[in-house]
């Protein structure tokens, strides 16, 4: 039983030890000293995606890399960048994959920008006969 | 024409259902492959990451000759898979420097004395600054690097036996 239960904790002790046992990168969890140059970064977070958890942005995410990212990106803000050229930085590099906020004119991404726009037409057309005056036909 | 239209909610309700289907059954493969493929290696210089190797920088790269960089880290199950193609890859000739994400110089020791050391210079990059340099995702990786210093090539994953040739001809092209 004994052995058991030691063989029990070990499994429990295991993923804490599964990536990597350094601290995390300086700014990954410690914000900036000035509070305008915090509230960009924080922004720019929010609209970056984690390259480990994708369906995450990296102000969401726990991973050791997403916490790379976001001291990257405080680290970045507080050297005098501006959001977009960090973000245009990442996108250099992993492709608009990485930003939340794709752009309208790129060959991949426009359709997400005019579908819903395209959806909107289309559902005011089904529904055109409902609007205005009482029908006759009833 | 009106009575064709009727049936328009249900082909619609089709794809959509197709669309959902497919996604299920086939689950996306979510590999970022990097941007950086065909440009030069970004401006770095990492510390040594253990002593009996000397540090890295982005000019030791440029060696006249195509080289391999890897990604990798003594935590990585998957590192320790690949290490024997790694060891391969070096008796075969090839010069093969790393970069050693998120380590600690005891870890790298331990790691390359259980599992193999192919590698000529190691860098130690603690905060994946120089991975996010080179749009790596994750470990292990490996980059192919033609004699000036351009990524020709970057492998996801653990090179497995059936990639060596592949890469070695990767590094024959890139002469």
């Amino acid at each position: 039983m004994k052995r058991f239960l030691a063989l029990l904790l070990m499994w429990v002790a295991a993923p804490t030890a599964a990536q990597t046992g350094l601290p995390p990168a300086p700014y990954a969890d410690r914000q900036l000293a000035d509070p305008q140059q915090e509230a960009a970064a924080r922004d720019l977070m929010d609209e970056l995606r984690c390259l480990k958890c994708q369906s995450q942005s990296i102000a969401d995410s726990n991973a050791p890399m997403a916490g790379d990212m976001r001291s990257q990106v405080r680290e970045r803000i507080a050297a005098g960048e501006t959001p977009e050229e960090v973000r245009s930085w990442l996108i250099e590099r992993y492709g608009n994959w990485v930003s939340y906020n794709p752009p309208i004119a790129s060959a991949v991404t426009w359709p997400l920008w005019i579908a819903p726009i395209l959806l909107l037409f289309a559902a005011l057309w089904l529904a055109r006969g409902r609007f205005g005056k009482t029908r006759d036909d009833e | 024409m009106n009575r064709w239209l009727l049936w328009l909610p249900l082909v619609l309700f089709g794809l959509f259902f197709a669309a959902v289907a497919t996604g299920l059954i086939m689950p996306k493969d979510n590999i970022i492959e990097s941007k950086m493929v065909g440009k030069p290696m970004p401006d770095f210089s990492l510390p040594a990451a253990i002593e009996q190797r000397p540090a890295l920088s982005s000019a030791d790269l440029v060696k006249g000759k195509p080289t391999l960089l890897n990604i990798f880290a003594s935590w990585c199950l998957p590192c320790i898979a690949e290490a024997p193609q790694l060891l391969e890859l070096q008796r075969a000739g090839v010069e093969i420097n790393a970069i050693a994400s998120r380590d600690t110089p005891e870890d790298i020791a331990n790691f390359l004395n259980r599992w193999g050391n192919p590698y000529a210079r190691i860098g130690s990059d603690t905060t994946s600054r120089v991975q996010l340099e080179l749009g790596s995702s994750g470990v292990p990786e490996t980059f192919v690097i033609d004699g000036k210093g351009i990524i020709v090539y970057q492998h996801i994953g653990d090179i497995r036996a059936e990639d060596v040739p592949k890469i070695l001809k990767l590094l024959e092209d890139a002469k």
